[in-house]
């Protein structure tokens, strides 16, 4: 039995747990204001945004609907568009209207629930974070003007609350229906009587944030037995020991972008981040999927590679820790056993003379996947190479450690001509093929200009 | 005035084909789309499928009542294959089952054998194996044979345009709804509720007035819903007339994208002539018109493109020859533009040419040769020209000169990161091109408590066509817009009604709503005239008032509209309109076909990060022509809207099918159209409010598609800013600009290609060879 809060209503099903929230929103609860796009999380149409409880802190996070089953929001306080009406235009419903930030109108409900996650999260009240809020909303229609220009009065509307939680801010000021200042305390009953409830035994298939399997296995899924790991405690967390970082499988790409550790390692993470999927999908995509879905163009896999990271395999009280280079054995085959879990996993946190520069291209900057994605991790001593790691995506059936690349570039200092030698041993690493994200021809050009980029940015970082 | 669904749109609380509240006892239909492009269809294995569980018909085209046909301009389309498949994705099959999951898991069981044959997806290679359409048509101006030797400047070139998916955020879909005496209703998210009702009629033999089509709203359409709708109506009203049950079917995106056809990708060959001037003396083109497997709306698309051959130029000796080419993709079709867009890439990539081969500006031969009012259009028409009024306005108002200053000082200065500016002139006709279908009605209820419903043929999708309807009887009632409501659009309360399209859908049923009202307020005006014994014309509606020779008096609209319903005066109106002055004779491929024209220009701005072939548009300034808009806030939503879906068709969208005729981008993960972060920094749009008497609504001119074609000039900054990197390099005149054709340009040698070929080597024009 599933439970958790529907707006202002407590629900329960025996629905399976596997079938996405989409789906019982639309169909069995009759809340129509969600709309279905594209069934893969890439339009927004169907955002919806989840409340629960951390360090008993109530937060919410937008995700698509379309990917996210049951299993993964019980206990938890789900808002669509219904939950945000009031009398008359909430504020940011308002914006909308007096923008003419909606026509069609078939994307709205999304863009307004992604603006109300906004306003219920800690992020600072400007207009570039509450465009951000709406990254994972595409319109048709307006050509996202008039949904710049509400967005900012939405920033606005947000600009007095300084300090105080963004749930009480946001009910006290009329800005979301007031009931909101209860949810705390529903939550907290609701999740005292539910302990424990959601884990069958017999399960065969495992699900962390749901954004890769209800793409490819949507329809399989809605009925299997599943043992959901998105909330699994003790797979959370992103933490260091000593000169590493050790980050739980079931860490969710938003959770990476906002750990004080990460962003002190690597100060450009926050740009990285951005070229990675949109706002709804990194809050619900796990690390750990992003590596056993073995996509040879996952972007935290290149980000890791090039890290070395190392994963803890476990299964019951056994377990084993394997570098990731060494987890694709082939296009989608991994050196893991069926029962073997992904725990966690870790890397060295660069030192101060090590450079780290994420690339990634793709037909649109944001939102996408990559044609041709690299990262570099480069340690120098003095204007030599001590030590080098580039990785590569989409240049091959399994993301690659270019590691006769590195090799080569090990203990040489930066010239045009090093960087050229090392692009055209690259060139014999890889073996791109052509598809929708580009021509064979044109990931080899760019990979080779990837590898440009790494210098030019590894250097720059250098000088400074 | 903001758009009247504004406030149920921001609540969620708008309907839509996915939203009806279902009927009980309603059933789900999925079809099977052919999994080959083209073969012959030797077995259709439905055993497994049918006994599955929920299952409860399959359908096939022998189960069709009336004739298995739903081609609109040429009867040469199947609703389901009955022996050949076409393209991939055409239906085959029709399973209708207890559940929208039951269907779709069926359809995966069905077993089609389908022996193959030859598979052709470039246009060039339709035309050389004469696999036409329609037969070829010519538009002619001047005489282009004598007029090359009077040329300083002669130059040949190709130039191509990929498709483009419409990507309306509802999918297609439609629910069919059995009523008595065989009757039926149809629910259809279409921009033409009389192509569905025809195609309806058609399919189970049912006369039309049996076959009733309502339409709330869409979820977009930008033309992708004016023929293509059609299909799933179809199939579900076969359906639901068989099993007399209701059947509703909303695709699936993947399904949505595989079985629907696209803007139509065109391949061009051009020579252009200049003098010493740089006037153009003499444009020859020959378009190839990628159509796809059946004709769907390809002859009047291409019919557009010659229309619109010379955008917004004069030039006094013309050729454009178009090929209609059958192809076995999926049936291409409306798209916002109608082919007007691939018909002014290719003269620009024609100018473009000229100017970089000459090393000026593209500008001054576009600015040399601008129409001017008075010069002959090569089908005949004679301008009304506001294009040299909007260019200087234009090039004045966002300071052209320094514009291209910054941007020669800025490219000096940086190595990796080049700018590009282009300008791109607009000039779009308005009218459909074929005459007929210039006509609308409008049927106008006044209620006795002085509310109003009006009906149109109008369908809303967004465009703001419901609220400009509004503001119509509104003004000439002059009552408060809240006591107006536009009813949804039906088939049975309007009959015979063109799709909404070709911009001209306010213009249209405007007029007929102006009459409308106008007829009513004339006979209560009668009314209180003869009442008070003054004449006709001393009587004003004003702010829900009688007023007298200009005196405000104390009947107001509702007791005036009570005190009509008490004399027997009809407070109802059905009018109709049809639009003057227009014809058109295809014989001679002469006349006057548009009511009017749409001109303006946009200066576009991008920069290109020459490293990874990476670039974003920075600004796009307008002076668009608007006659006298009657809705800022709509108009501006048109223009911006138009604006960043005309850019992304130039660089972003690209749709790719494989040598085999599938569909490769046929997902969002794989096509990609712009997101908030990818749209112009600035958008700056100049209302050009233009003095001539037109015969929009209210002076109002269209605005739906020209605004489209601002977005070509993002292309020729993207050229220009490559070129200023690598200007030796060769690169073909071939859009969209995607990062990758950007990157092996800004990389490009004089030769064709860059990079020893591989196995995988392929070219993205349309299709992935």
């Amino acid at each position: 039995m599933i439970k958790f809060i529907l707006n202002n209503n407590e629900v329960s099903t025996s629905l399976p747990a596997g079938m996405v929230l989409l789906d019982f929103v639309r169909y069995h609860q009759h809340l129509t204001g969600t709309k279905v796009g594209c069934n893969e999380g890439d339009c927004g149409a169907c955002t919806m945004l989840v409340g629960e409880l951390r360090d008993n802190a109530l937060r919410y996070r937008s995700l698509t609907s379309c990917l996210t089953p049951l299993g993964n929001v019980h206990g938890k306080h789900v808002v669509t568009i219904e939950g945000l009406n009031m009398e008359g235009l909430n504020p940011i419903q308002q914006a909308m209207f007096d923008e003419s930030a909606t026509q069609c109108g078939f994307c709205t409900p999304g863009f307004v629930v992604s603006l109300a996650g906004f306003c219920l999260s800690e992020k600072n009240a400007t207009t570039q974070n509450a465009i951000a809020a709406v990254d994972g909303n595409i319109c048709r229609c307006t050509g996202y003007k008039s949904i710049e220009r509400a967005a900012a009065k939405v920033a606005q509307l947000m600009q007095a609350r300084q300090n105080t939680e963004p749930v009480a801010f946001v009910s006290e000021n009329r800005i979301l229906p007031d009931w909101f200042s209860g949810i705390k305390q529903r939550l907290q009953i609701l999740r005292t009587a539910l302990n424990g409830q959601l884990h069958p035994t017999d399960a065969v298939e495992w699900v962390g944030g749901g954004t890769d399997v209800y793409v490819q296995k949507h329809d399989t899924l809605k009925d299997a037995p599943i043992r959901f790991l998105f909330d699994d405690t003790n797979l959370k967390g992103i933490n260091q020991q000593g000169n590493r970082c050790i980050i739980g499988a079931a860490a969710t790409v938003t959770d990476l972008a906002e750990s004080p550790i990460m962003q002190q390692h690597f100060p450009h993470l926050a740009d990285h981040i951005k070229l990675i999927s949109s706002t709804p999908i990194r809050n619900i995509a796990t690390i750990g999927g992003n590596l056993i879905n073995a996509s040879p163009i996952g972007d935290l896999t290149i980000f890791l590679l090039a890290l070395d990271a190392a994963l803890i395999l476990r299964n019951n009280d056994q377990q084993r820790e394997i570098p990731l280079r060494q987890l694709y054995k082939g296009y989608k085959k991994l050196d893991r056993q069926a029962d073997e879990q992904l725990a966690s996993v870790s890397f060295e946190l660069p030192r101060h003379n090590t450079y780290f520069s994420f690339e990634k291209v793709s037909k649109r900057t944001n939102l996408d996947i990559a044609s041709v994605n690299s990262a570099c991790c480069c340690t120098l001593q003095g204007d030599h190479i001590h030590d080098i790691r580039i990785s590569a995506g989409g240049v091959a059936p399994i993301p690659r450690l270019l590691e006769q690349t590195n090799t080569f570039l090990k203990g040489r200092s930066v010239t045009d001509t090093t960087i050229g030698q090392a692009i055209a041993i690259a060139q014999t690493e890889i073996a791109p093929i052509s598809d929708a994200r580009g021509t064979a021809d044109y990931k080899r050009l760019l990979l080779a200009q990837l590898i440009k980029a790494h210098f030019m940015t590894v250097l720059q970082h250098a000088e400074h | 005035m903001k758009n009247i669904d504004a406030y149920t749109h921001v609540r969620g609380e708008s309907i839509y084909l996915d939203d009806i509240p279902l009927i009980q006892g309603t059933l789900f239909g999925a079809s099977f789309g052919s999994p080959m492009a083209h073969g012959t269809i030797v077995n259709l294995d439905l055993s497994e499928a049918a006994a599955m569980p929920g299952v409860v018909r399959i359908f096939t085209y022998k189960d069709i009542t009336g004739e298995n046909q739903i081609g609109g301009i040429v009867p040469d389309e199947p609703l389901l294959s009955d022996q050949e498949v076409h393209f991939c994705g055409m239906p085959v099959a029709f399973v209708v089952a207890e559940s929208i999951d039951a269907a779709r898991a069926a359809v995966k069981k069905i077993k089609a054998t389908i022996e193959p044959l030859r598979v052709i997806t470039d246009p060039r290679e339709a035309q050389a194996l004469g696999e036409l359409i329609i037969p070829p048509r010519t538009f002619q101006l001047g005489n282009t044979n004598e007029a090359w030797s009077q040329c300083k400047h002669i130059f040949e070139g190709r130039a191509d345009t990929n498709g483009q998916e419409h990507l309306y955020i509802e999918t297609q879909g439609a629910y069919a709804v059995p009523q008595e005496y065989q009757a039926i209703k149809i629910y259809s998210s279409t921009q033409g509720p009389t192509a569905v009702q025809r195609a309806v009629s058609r399919v189970t033999g049912l006369p039309m007035h049996q076959v009733e089509v309502e339409v709330n709203r869409l979820g977009g359409g930008f033309g992708g819903k004016e023929d293509q709708a059609n299909t799933w109506a179809a199939l579900c009203a076969l359906a639901a007339h068989l099993l007399k049950r209701p059947v509703k079917y909303s695709l699936h995106r993947m399904e949505d994208m595989a079985m629907t056809g696209k803007r139509h990708p065109y391949s061009a060959d051009f020579r252009i002539g200049l003098n010493e001037e740089l006037k153009i003396v003499a444009y020859e083109v020959t378009f190839y018109q990628n159509a796809g497997a059946a004709a769907d709306l390809s002859p009047a698309v291409m019919e557009r493109t010659l229309f619109h051959c010379t955008n917004s130029y004069f030039i006094p000796n013309v050729k454009a020859t178009a090929y209609s080419c059958r192809t076995h993709l999926p049936p291409n079709t409306a798209f916002r533009g109608f082919g007007g867009p691939q018909g002014m890439f290719m003269i620009e990539s024609a100018i473009a040419k000229a100017a970089e081969t000459l090393g000026i500006e593209a500008s001054v031969i576009q600015e040399r040769n601008l129409l001017q009012t008075g010069d002959e259009f090569p089908y005949g028409q004679k301008a009304q020209s506001e294009a040299p009024e909007c260019w200087h306005k234009a090039t004045e108002l966002y300071h052209l000169t320094d514009l291209r200053k910054e941007t020669t000082v800025f490219n000096a200065a940086n190595k990796w990161y080049k700018k590009g500016l282009a300008c791109m002139p607009v000039c779009f006709g308005i009218s459909f091109t074929k005459t007929l279908m210039n006509q609308a009605r409008s049927l106008v209820h006044v209620y006795t408590d002085g509310s109003v419903g009006i009906t149109t043929g109008a369908v809303e999708m967004g465009q703001g066509v419901n609220t400009k309807i509004l503001q119509v009887a509104a003004k000439v009632f002059s009552i408060q817009p809240d006591k107006i409501k536009i009813h949804t659009t039906n088939t049975f309360k309007i009959a015979n009604t063109s799709p909404s399209a070709a911009s001209a859908t306010a213009d249209l049923n405007g007029k007929a709503t102006l009459l409308a009202c106008t007829a009513i307020a004339n006979r209560l005006k009668k009314m209180v005239a003869e009442e008070l014994s003054v004449a006709e014309d001393a009587i004003t509606l004003q702010d829900e008032f009688v007023w007298v020779n200009g005196q405000k008096t104390d009947r107001d609209w509702k007791s005036l509209v009570m005190a009509g319903h008490i004399k027997r005066i009809g407070l109802s109106e059905h009018a109709h309109y049809a639009t003057p002055e227009i014809h058109f004779d295809a014989t001679k491929e002469k006349g006057h076909p548009f009511a009017y024209h749409v001109y303006g220009t946009a200066i576009l701005g991008v920069t290109v990060d020459c490293i990874r072939g990476t670039y974003t548009v920075d600004t796009v300034k307008v002076v668009h022509d608007f006659g006298s808009s009657m809705n800022t806030a709509v108009d501006l939503g048109q223009i911006e809207g138009g604006i960043v879906q005309g850019i992304g068709w130039m660089t972003m969208e690209e749709v790719v099918y494989d040598k085999e005729g599938r569909l490769r981008s046929n997902a969002l993960s794989t096509y990609k159209v712009p997101d908030i972060y990818s749209v112009p920094k600035e958008i700056a749009i100049d209302f050009l409010q233009t003095p001539h008497d037109n015969l929009a609504i209210f002076r109002s001119k269209a605005v739906g598609e020209p605004p489209l074609m601002y977005g070509i000039g993002a292309y020729f900054a993207l050229r220009n800013a490559v070129r200023a990197f690598n200007n030796k390099g060769y690169f073909p005149f071939d859009a969209p600009m995607t990062p990758e054709k950007v990157l092996m340009a800004l990389y490009a040698t004089q030769q064709e290609g860059i990079i020893q070929p591989h196995e995988e080597t392929s070219k993205h024009l349309a299709v992935d060879k």
